[in-house]
């Protein structure tokens, strides 16, 4: 370094703890070296943060949140805004890509038992983010008014009208009209560019406090902090710098060219990123004729749709949006669930490691079912698969605690690499 | 266990998608080809002799489309537009949407994006797809959709075909049509003709498709340079990590 | 850590070189977002050349036709304020000659026009943007002993002649700007393109 910039980071530390940020959480922030691929997918979902707030902020200079120009507005960033259907293509696939990555993180937590404690609280303030970037997601698909984002949008909101009693005003309340119009629209639109992007980059300022408080977990489960050497470094940890920014780096360049490659290759991806008929604008006389959300909701869809029996002097409708609503908050449970000893499924028994597999199936097969149009055949398969879903959950206190597992060991047992 | 669960649920997963298959029409393979300005240009010309009376294209700007298609100012002037309009306005029709919905019964729609709601091979199915039905008031149908209130436009180029019922038990090849009326065009020159007004409105619902696959080449050419120096230099640091 | 030398420059050059990569990465994306400030295809076809008619313009007077969402100023000149075009010395403009003028090259000379009868001139003050008023009298007290007609902008006072160039001793910095044109024919103007261009 020389003279000038080192006077400079003086200059600045005398008035700003700038060294020991930068220490804290970067040079001196030990992680455990065995880091295996699941690990990227934490910096990935930055990456993805970043892209959707740079690409959104060009986008709303040339967007127009009204129900007359909304539609036109799009096709106006798509032709005629110089490189605007490449930053309109970034932010649409960065949609899908946010949360490819965000299932892949969060199915590494599954994994090595990254919600257990003392990691509780990072797994909690996560599923929050996940919640939070559900709702900027929907209230983000309203946006180019075609009609998919219309009819999504309907179908979405009628789901508060479920609610006794105070369901249908609550749900003119959303829409701030009888139907989903222009007011709601614009709403959304505030929602979506000031309030959940703000809460978002709140919400994962304390996610990576609370992990930098506690630790990174890592494939092997064992705690690095209860071997430490004379200078009070864990023995199985490496500075995040320079190892894990020059092996992040790595990642997120390949992470970027599978981005690039689908962004400038198959934006529409069939029709699962874009759909097709959200290149009608929205018509409020006319249904399309089959209506699924994005990809990332249809598991939740599914168990929404799932639920056709009047039980309980409950209607079905009410049932689908009560077990949706189950399907998403009992994630939050999950660090009291699992009552197992052991953290990773490395050493988990097979009842855990079969649970798992399961519970991943039935999330596919429910999010492949709810991106198809309803047949009887299609439901009952939505049924079993919900029942099996549910079942990861409720049963886990009894198979964690029944389960075999294997002797962990003291210290992580695989290298760095 | 698992092994067997999953195949358990395979089973069901292809029960619950049988019957998607069935049903649908196979649609023609329109098989286009965006980098071939000629048949691009072709499509242009035949959209705006024989579509743009009535399809508006009001998101394409004639400048654009001579940018694109490598086509001079003074000829799309002189051969796509209207007397007085300038070229950089969006493609319109001269008819009255009133005017229209009492001629046809339906407001003949915009095509800015009509190929990214039904896609290339629909579009080239449906111009193909006109049979002679003399209960309908146009006197055609089609297969591809059925009661549309389109007329059969290029009935000069295609002349007019009856629809042969396939045998029951051939649903999807035995789809047959004989010409009654010959139109000026062979049924290849005809493919030929369509094929390229589809290539158009491909390009017309994304004009950003003809650069697209060619940056996109250049871009991951460039992350994959970066890669290779990137890994380099973990490797390099993380020598020392036993 | 790194006992070996050459092991270490290794080391710096493949750190540097993937840096300066990822810089040369981060400019490359930086243009698209750049670009996108530019005036959109829409803010083009819009600013697109504008015709404009002379034949009803009377001597001294002056019509308005907007282009690029800009005022721009038509005046048809009197013989008498022609020829007092000429007559201006250096003290009194700070560019007489044009030398430093946004306009085109026709415009070199002391009408600053192609037909001396027709000034056209883009009406905005080349101090800060504001549209000066029009004073075609030639004999104006309050102006000044040298004022031969012209325009004055109220925002902060600056002075132009007939031809559009700017009296010496006041805030703007140069003459105001002759927008591209051509005639068409002979009462008629294209403003937006010079002879021999297409757009």
């Amino acid at each position: 370094m020389n003279t000038i910039a080192k006077n400079l980071v003086g200059w600045i530390d005398q008035r700003f703890p700038l060294m020991s940020i930068w220490n804290e959480h970067i040079a001196q922030y030990y992680a455990p070296k065995n880091f295996n691929i699941w690990y990227y997918f934490g910096i990935f979902s930055m990456v993805m943060f970043v892209n959707q707030i740079l690409t959104g902020i060009w986008l709303t200079m040339n967007y127009k949140p009204s129900a007359i120009e909304a539609f036109s507005s799009v096709e106006y960033i798509m032709r005629d805004v110089d490189w605007g259907w490449l930053i309109r293509y970034m932010h649409s696939t960065g949609a899908s890509f946010f949360f490819i990555v965000i299932y892949l993180h969060m199915f590494r937590a599954l994994m090595y038992g990254s919600y257990k404690k003392p990691r509780e609280l990072i797994w909690i303030l996560g599923m929050f983010l996940y919640l939070t970037l559900m709702a900027e997601a929907f209230f983000g698909y309203i946006l180019p008014w075609g009609q998919m984002s219309y009819w999504g949008a309907q179908v979405i909101i009628s789901l508060f009208g479920a609610i006794p009693f105070v369901g249908e005003s609550l749900q003119t309340l959303i829409m701030g009209d009888y139907v989903v119009s222009d007011a709601t629209l614009n709403r959304f639109f505030s929602l979506h560019v000031i309030a959940l992007p703000f809460a978002i980059a709140g919400l994962v300022l304390l996610h990576i406090l609370a992990l930098h408080e506690v630790g990174s977990n890592n494939p092997d489960g064992v705690e690095i902090k209860n071997h430490k050497d004379s200078e009070g470094k864990p023995l199985d940890g490496i500075p995040f710098h320079p190892y894990y920014t020059s092996k992040d780096f790595v990642g997120i360049v390949v992470f970027l060219m599978i981005f690039a490659g689908v962004i400038f290759f198959a934006p529409e991806m069939g029709g699962y990123f874009l759909e097709h008929n959200n290149f009608i604008p929205a018509n409020p006389m006319q249904t399309p004729e089959h209506i699924a959300p994005v990809w990332y909701f249809t598991p939740f869809y599914s168990i929404l749709r799932a639920n056709t029996v009047n039980f309980f002097w409950i209607p079905a409708k009410l049932w689908g949006v009560i077990f949706m609503g189950f399907a998403v908050m009992i994630f939050f449970l999950l660090p009291w669930l699992d009552r197992s000893p052991v953290r990773s499924m490395r050493y988990k028994g097979w009842m855990s490691r079969t649970a798992l597999g399961i519970f991943v199936l039935s999330f596919l097969i429910l999010g492949y079912l709810g991106a198809l149009p309803p047949t009887p055949a299609r439901t009952i398969v939505a049924q079993i698969f919900t029942v099996i879903y549910f079942l990861f959950f409720l049963l886990m206190p009894i198979y964690t605690s029944l389960d075999k597992n294997k002797k962990v060991p003291e210290r992580i047992t695989t290298n760095g690499h | 266990m698992v092994i067997r669960l999953l195949g358990f649920s395979l089973v069901l997963l292809g029960l619950s998608c049988y019957g998607a298959t069935g049903g649908g029409l196979q649609l023609l393979d329109a098989n286009i080809d965006l980098s071939k300005k000629t048949s691009l240009q072709r499509g242009a010309a035949n959209f705006f002799n024989y579509c743009s009376g009535c399809h508006s294209l009001q998101y394409m700007r004639y400048n654009r489309i001579a940018e694109d298609l490598d086509l001079d100012e003074s000829l799309v002037k002189a051969n796509f537009m209207f007397v007085g309009d300038k070229i950089g306005n969006a493609v319109k029709v001269s008819m009255e949407p009133e005017d229209a919905k009492s001629w046809f019964g339906v407001q003949p729609p915009d095509l800015s994006v009509i190929s990214r709601v039904r896609g290339a091979d629909w579009l080239f199915s449906f111009l193909n797809g006109f049979y002679t039905e003399s209960e309908r008031p146009t006197g055609v149908n089609n297969l591809y959709f059925s009661q549309t209130s389109m007329p059969h436009v290029l009935w000069e180029l295609e002349g007019y075909k009856k629809f042969i019922n396939p045998s029951e038990d051939d649903q999807n090849s035995g789809i047959a049509f004989e010409i009654v009326v010959p139109g000026k065009l062979s049924q290849n020159e005809y493919q030929e003709f369509t094929r390229d007004i589809v290539s158009f409105l491909v390009y017309v619902g994304e004009p950003a498709r003809l650069v697209r696959y060619k940056l996109g080449f250049w871009v991951i050419a460039f992350l994959f340079v970066l890669f290779i120096f990137a890994y380099l230099n973990k490797r390099a640091i993380w020598e020392d990590i036993k | 850590m790194n006992k070996n030398p050459t092991d270490k420059a290794r080391r710096e050059f493949l750190s540097g070189a993937t840096l300066v990569l990822g810089g040369v990465g981060a400019s490359f994306a930086a243009i698209p977002f750049l670009s996108a400030f530019k005036p959109s295809a829409k803010a083009k076809a819009i600013g697109a050349p504008v015709e404009a008619n002379l034949n009803g313009i009377e001597p001294g007077q002056r019509i308005i036709v907007q282009w690029r969402g800009k005022p721009v100023w038509i005046v048809r000149r009197t013989t008498d304020q022609i020829d007092a075009l000429a007559s201006f010395d250096d003290k009194t403009l700070q560019d007489p000659e044009s030398n430093a003028s946004d306009q085109p090259d026709f415009a070199k000379n002391a009408w600053r026009s192609k037909d001396s009868e027709f000034l056209v001139l883009v009406g905005i003050c080349t101090h800060l943007g504001c549209s000066p008023n029009f004073f075609p009298g030639m004999d104006n007290k309050a102006m000044g002993s040298d004022w031969k007609g012209g325009f004055y902008c109220p925002c902060h006072g600056s002075k132009f002649d007939l031809a559009g160039r700017v009296y010496a001793g006041v805030p703007a910095p140069s003459n105001m700007p002759v927008p591209p044109y051509k005639f068409l024919s002979e009462d008629k103007i294209l403003i937006g393109e010079l002879d021999g261009e297409s757009a």
